[in-house]
């Protein structure tokens, strides 16, 4: 729109309201319109043109059909509607003949009815679609007025319009004829929900239908039981028996209930304190003769007013009449208040009228601080301060709300110490990590004990920071390190590289390598490198064994590569003992004791693997060899036990002999000798190896046995 | 039950709840997407699943097929997928391949992932780093606490072991904290509370703070239990380290009792077929003998069978209408028991094969010594011929890190020197067990303070800043020794026995050790119970490590019941063993308590060491 206004100018605009919000039309000077549905979501629909139009419209208006917005202007003696796309005539249904221009339109508030006063004089009403007439008033004036508004009339439903010109207002509707009022000073017309609102350089007044409660009260002589309730409080008050009168009239027609009621709703209309409390006060006077009243429209009527009244009060100069309250709910009239700053108000109503603390008091503090911490002349430790005094542990009041606001208005700082009285971490951290203060939200992550909150900001910080600054935060934080270590072994392994070697951390790097070795290479070449590396790191570690280790495996993976090349066969991969095993198994007894001597495998081990090896093969011949071959460090029982294993008795025996005297009891029983066991434990004296020995004796064969055993017992305990 | 609770023993919460609200809330998330679907699930998911809803549960919420979560192209033909999953990484790249396969294919299904139970933001960063944040819609399954019995809740988490212990992960305090802020909803708040442990004081003060957040309504409540007890795994490794020979236990050991139930093989059934049975209180055959040390358990069993038959045989003496009453009443009950009374002694006779042998005997008469602390070197010695002889890879390994925990560390000279055996036997990647081992403080060597390498000495200098005050690290450990034997001699955890230990008629908690050692975790829940505090145990505080985190906290005012404040809920972080469980009912029988027992996951000592141990991938 920029250009166009630019170069013609606005000549006019008109401010309408659509369920879609409020919007806005322009006249410009180039006599074209343009308008927007919503201010709040700013789209600019040019309209199109009217033809021939070379001046401003007489005058224009919007309105509003199925929820789209049109123009209706005047020129001359025609209309033009305006939509989207088309400019169209129109002509008011019966508009008396002889109008060569209209001079003055109105939309009702509710966008339904249409005004038009004509250069003849005449007032036609109509509905907004100028397709039904409602009625015609001349007023045989045809100046133009100055203003022309309809006036809502919500208890009648009847159709008003008020016109105004320098002096004199009037109102027209659907009668023969019209009031008249005289304007003292220049006035200004507001329509509004049940009413016309009059503002003058001096005065303010509200033009209204007038209620049924307050007619039927204060009509000259009414006989309505509010009117009578209402004297006989006056007469009550000045101790007259008339009181009694007539409420004994109002009770004799059953209608103390209604009056009551009509009182309540009477004083509710009233703007003058004294009226209110007058009729306020009746109805109370006659509730007191009513047996079950309910209260709540009695008190919140009460309430009602008081919270008006305070409004209406010309330091605060929110004049509402108690329908457009009622209309606009509490919790409006609060934000009002609020956006004016008219915080202590609003916090008295709240408290005043008990609003839960959420929506009432924390809320309005709430406003209160976020419009604190634009002050800018106040520092920042004060700000929080009095916020914090101010606002202390309030339910409801979330810290970092007013935070965002002190953020919003560049208080950084101010906004981390508002922080500070957050208790939730949760919503600390998010702000912090907009502020950029990442560091910051790192370790308030970290203080709440919730890792996907440290998550979130880790991710963050990767993305923010260069890599170097993002792994010297973590340095400092372990266990955001190890999060991000676990994450990294998952999902980015490289980085967990890099960030063992950026802490130095040989160990770790080592395991990584160890790791790579065997699960990321394929290749022995590449997997042999990896170990190289690894055991380099080990060494720099000064973890001397595992970089010995490291070298070793890498011996024996070349060498497993080797043999496995020579003599086929799996040996990749192998443990060193399961190398050397295979080789005896499969007869390379010289190649396992080349291995097993470049390995060190100390002699025990290698004497177990032979032997195990060996039964294996159930190569006895070769087992007894080896077993003559020097003395087995690990004694003989062992091979008596392999033999029994492979159900070789007769090896087995072979071995028994020259099991040590400690075991012996042990071998004889393994190979069934039960007699000669029950010799040697005779011979030892040994109470725990006879029971053993006992134990071992079944019924009918080792009957002797037994008795041997018990008789040598016997001995033993007489000595 | 051969010790019957005390006549006044308070009555146990009832927690069939939990699996009630667990059950509506996955459907309740199943509905979430209306019509058939097929089901994906995790393995480790699989088994509580069916505690909480079976299948014919699932295909009454229109679920077509179920399939495993894993390392396979799924052949689902279904236009809805769902996924239940633990949030685990590996699991969000299984999706993202099927998503994006489907992509590439043109293919467009609807996708759910149910993350039990709950959401990490790392798993959404990769749902979004993979491209197919947009494609699925993510949903919490917050099922974290399963009773697996009257008198045990298990959160079915044994990953968090590895992941906190090992890793210095904590995403799973949350999850801790979450479970007893739910138990404090549904029970009432807990008004005595003690702890000990890093991770114990970590989840406490987060429950606290998700009790504080919420307007609680559970404030006016009565407590229905009286205290609750936090305690580190890691504060007792040995108890969990060692071979268990109550009942219960063993078969744990033997047969692996997952999730509640254990799958006896064909050797136990005597048929051709395996049997999945349910161990719990209402199998009343077992819940007689699952607290009993082994040797008694045969006798029993026997003496059951007797009692059984002589049950069986009243038959013979009745007329038709006894006859006929006895049929209806009392047949169905003495099946089902003859039934569970042969599968119990097919699994006492399996368990007998496996270890009545030399090689068991000599294996709990080392590990006795290492308790006791006597006959270092012949231990030493055993261990090593242990492991030339290849015995078992988890085995050696948890000799190897019981002498170093007792011990305070193993010598250099031996550490080194074990630990090339063992390479030798088991393969060079445990090069990486062992270097979890010693930063878990499982497996570590003798050495003065001032040995720490550089980068050691850096990461224990940062856990004494303040800033880092409230968190773990993982190398923290190195730093700090056992002490086991000072501790043990403090609390006289090494009965001193005249004669006989007599195993039939315990008399403390030493029993399920054969009377050879009382658990320490145990004992130190005893002690604290007893004293309501932690007042005059300042000395073990300080030796277990943990003068920051053993913590006490009394409710003012005492609406307690004085029934309630004899229910105790024991909180495992890490996992606890059957063993542990038997003690403490045992003590809960002789003091008129009842322990309640909330465990991550149950575990043993093979557990423990697997979860340590690196095996190729």
């Amino acid at each position: 729109m920029g250009n166009e206004v630019l170069q013609n100018r606005v000549l006019d605009a008109r401010i309408f309201h659509t369920e879609f919000g409020s919007g806005v039309a322009i006249l410009t000077g180039a006599y074209r319109f343009t308008l927007s549905a919503n201010v709040g979501d700013l789209k600019l629909r040019r309209m199109p043109e009217v033809p021939g139009l070379q001046s401003a419209p007489s005058c224009w208006t919007t309105l509003c059909h199925d929820r789209v917005p049109h123009i209706l202007l005047a020129v001359g003696p025609d209309l033009y509607i305006l939509d989207h796309a088309t400019c169209s005539t129109v002509t008011p249904a019966g508009l008396a003949p002889g109008v060569s221009s209209f001079l003055q339109m109105a939309v009702s508030f509710t966008y339904r009815h249409l005004a038009l006063f004509t250069d003849t004089g005449s007032i036609w009403m109509g509905t907004a679609s100028l397709k039904e007439k409602l009625c015609e008033f001349n007023c045989n004036i045809r100046a133009p007025p100055k203003q022309m508004v309809w006036c809502s009339r919500p208890r009648s439903k009847e159709r008003a319009v008020v016109v105004a010109w320098e002096r004199r207002l009037m109102v027209v509707g659907n009668a023969p004829e019209s009031i008249q009022f005289v304007l003292d000073e220049d006035s200004y017309l507001v329509p509004e929900l049940d009413g016309v609102r009059i503002f003058s350089r001096t005065t303010h007044e509200f033009l209204h239908e007038v209620p049924v409660a307050s007619e039927e009260i204060f009509k000259i002589a009414s006989m309505a039981p509010g009117a009578l309730l209402l004297e006989a409080q006056k007469e009550y008050e000045k101790e007259s028996q008339k009181a009694d009168e007539y409420l004994r009239e109002i009770q004799e027609l059953g209608q103390l209930t209604q009056a009551v009621q009509q009182c309540i709703e009477a004083a509710g209309h009233e703007h003058q304190p004294d009226m209110q409390k007058s009729l306020l006060r009746a109805a109370s006077f006659g509730k007191c003769f009513l047996d079950r009243f309910p209260p709540d429209s009695f008190v919140h009527m009460c309430q009602d007013l008081r919270v008006l009244n305070a409004v209406r009060d010309y330091h605060i100069g929110i004049p509402l009449t108690y329908s457009q309250y009622k209309q606009l709910t509490i919790q409006v009239l609060l934000d009002r208040l609020v956006l004016r700053r008219l915080y202590p108000l609003a916090i008295q109503i709240c408290e005043y009228l008990r609003l839960p603390e959420v929506q009432g008091v924390s809320r309005i503090l709430a406003h209160w601080a976020c419009y604190k911490v634009q002050q800018k002349d106040v520092s920042d430790e004060d700000v929080a301060r009095a916020i914090n005094q101010k606002l202390g542990d309030t339910p409801g009041v979330s810290y970092s709300d007013i935070a965002a606001r002190a953020y919003g208005c560049g208080r950084t700082e101010l906004a981390i110490k508002l922080l500070e009285y957050e208790p939730r971490s949760g919503e600390q951290v998010p702000l912090l990590l907009k502020m950029k203060r990442s560091k910051l939200a790192l370790s308030k992550a970290i203080e709440s004990g919730d890792t996907d909150l440290v998550f979130t900001v880790l991710l963050h910080l990767k993305n923010e920071l260069n890599r170097g600054d993002f792994f010297m935060t973590l340095r400092n934080q372990p266990m955001a390190l190890s999060l991000y270590r676990q994450f990294c072994k998952h999902q980015e392994l490289d980085t967990l590289k890099d960030l063992y070697n950026q802490d130095d951390n040989h160990q770790e790097l080592g395991s990584f390598h160890i790791r790579a070795s065997y699960a990321a290479e394929e290749r022995i070449e590449g997997r042999v490198a990896a170990l190289q590396t690894a055991a380099d790191a080990f060494y720099k570690a000064k973890n001397e064994f595992a970089a010995k280790a490291t070298e070793d495996q890498m011996k024996l993976l070349r060498l497993q590569r080797r043999l496995q090349d020579e003599l086929g066969g799996q040996f990749l991969d192998l443990p060193l003992h399961d190398t050397v095993t295979t080789l005896i198994l499969g007869g390379h007894n010289k190649r396992a004791e080349q291995l097993a001597r470049d390995f060190r495998i100390p002699d025990k081990r290698l004497w177990w693997l032979k032997l195990t090896a060996l039964a294996d093969l159930e190569d006895w011949e070769e087992l007894e060899k080896f077993s003559k071959s020097k003395k087995s460090p690990i004694g003989y029982l062992p091979f008596v036990e392999i033999c029994m294993k492979q159900h070789n008795k007769y090896e087995a025996k072979k071995y028994a002999s020259r099991v040590g005297p400690e075991q012996k009891v042990k071998a004889l029983l393994l190979v069934g000798d039960v007699a000669q066991a029950a010799d040697v434990a005779i011979e030892h004296r040994n109470e725990a190896e006879l029971s053993l020995v006992l134990s071992h004796c079944t019924g009918a064969t080792d009957g002797a046995t037994a008795e041997k055993i018990q008789r040598a017992r016997a001995q033993a305990q007489k000595k | 039950m051969a010790f019957p609770y005390r006549l006044d023993a308070p009555e146990l919460p009832d927690f069939s709840m939990l699996k009630r609200l667990a059950r509506d809330q996955l459907i309740y998330l199943l509905e979430q997407l209306p019509g058939r679907k097929d089901l994906f699930i995790e393995a480790d998911l699989m088994s509580p699943l069916d505690r909480i809803a079976n299948v014919s549960i699932l295909k009454q919420h229109e679920v077509d097929k179920l399939y495993k979560v894993e390392n396979k192209p799924a052949l689902s033909y279904s236009e809805q997928l769902c996924f239940l999953v633990r949030p685990r990484i590996k699991n969000m790249r299984y999706i993202a391949n099927l998503v994006n396969a489907d992509k590439l294919a043109g293919r467009t299904r609807k996708y759910k992932v149910i993350f039990s139970p709950q959401k990490f933001y790392a798993c959404e960063m990769v749902l979004e780093e993979e491209g197919i944040y947009g494609d699925v819609s993510c949903d919490e399954w917050a099922f974290s606490l399963l009773p697996l019995d009257v008198d045990l809740l298990s959160m079915e988490l044994p990953e968090f072991f590895r992941d906190y212990f090992l890793e210095g992960d904590q995403r799973w305090i949350n999850t801790v904290a979450q479970a007893l802020h739910l138990l404090s909803t549904l029970y009432g708040p807990f008004p005595n509370c003690y702890g000990i442990g890093r991770c114990a004081k970590m989840s406490y003060d987060l429950w606290r703070k998700l009790e504080e957040e919420e307007d609680s309504e559970t404030k006016g409540r009565r407590p229905e239990i009286g205290h609750i007890f936090l305690l580190d795994r890691d504060m007792d490794f040995v108890t969990a380290l060692c071979s268990q020979v109550v009942y219960e236990g063993l078969v744990d050991d033997t047969f692996r009792i997952k999730c509640g139930s254990v799958d006896f093989g064909p050797e136990v059934t005597s048929s051709d077929k395996s049997l999945k049975v349910l161990l719990n209180a209402e199998d009343k055959v077992f819940s007689e003998i699952r607290n009993e040390h082994f040797s008694n358990v045969f006798g029993f069993l026997s003496q059951k069978a007797r009692n059984l038959q002589a049950q069986y045989d009243r038959r013979r003496g009745m007329d038709i209408k006894q006859m006929k009453n006895f049929v209806s009443q009392e047949l169905k009950g003495l099946k089902q028991e003859h039934r569970l009374l042969s599968l119990h002694i097919g699994a006492c006779e399996s368990i007998m094969k496996k270890k009545t042998k030399q090689d068991f005997q000599e294996l709990i008469k080392t590990e006795h010594a290492l308790l006791e602390g006597f006959n270092i070197r012949e231990s030493t010695n055993y261990i090593e011929e242990h492991i030339d002889r290849q015995v078992s890879p988890i085995e050696s390994l948890r000799l190897m890190c019981l002498l170093s925990i007792t011990e305070n560390g193993l010598n250099p000279k031996d550490y080194r020197s074990l630990k090339t055996q063992y390479l030798q036997s088991y393969g060079p990647e445990h090069l990486l067990t062992f270097s979890n081992l010693r930063r878990a403080g499982l497996l570590t060597e003798q050495a003065p303070g001032d040995t720490l390498t550089a980068v050691e000495s850096k990461v224990s200098k940062l856990v004494t800043d303040k800033a880092a005050g409230k968190i773990t690290d993982a190398f923290s450990s190195l730093a700090k020794r056992s002490n086991f034997r000072a501790i043990s001699k403090k609390l006289n955890l090494i009965p001193r026995v005249d004669g006989e230990y007599d195993l039939k008629v315990p008399r403390d908690m030493a029993y399920i050790f054969s009377g050879a050692y009382v658990p320490l975790s145990c004992r130190i829940i005893e002690q604290v119970l007893e004293r309501r505090s932690w007042q005059g145990l300042d000395e073990v505080v300080r030796l277990l490590n943990c003068s920051e985190f053993a913590f006490t906290d009394m409710a003012k005012e005492d609406k307690a019941s004085s029934e309630s404040l004899r229910l105790i809920l024991v909180v495992f972080l890490g996992g606890c063993t059957f063993s542990e469980i038997s003690a403490l009912r045992f003590l809960g029988r002789e003091k008129g308590y009842r322990f309640i027992f909330l465990t991550t996951a149950i575990t043993n000592s093979a557990r423990l060491m697997e979860a340590m141990s690196e095996v190729k991938a």
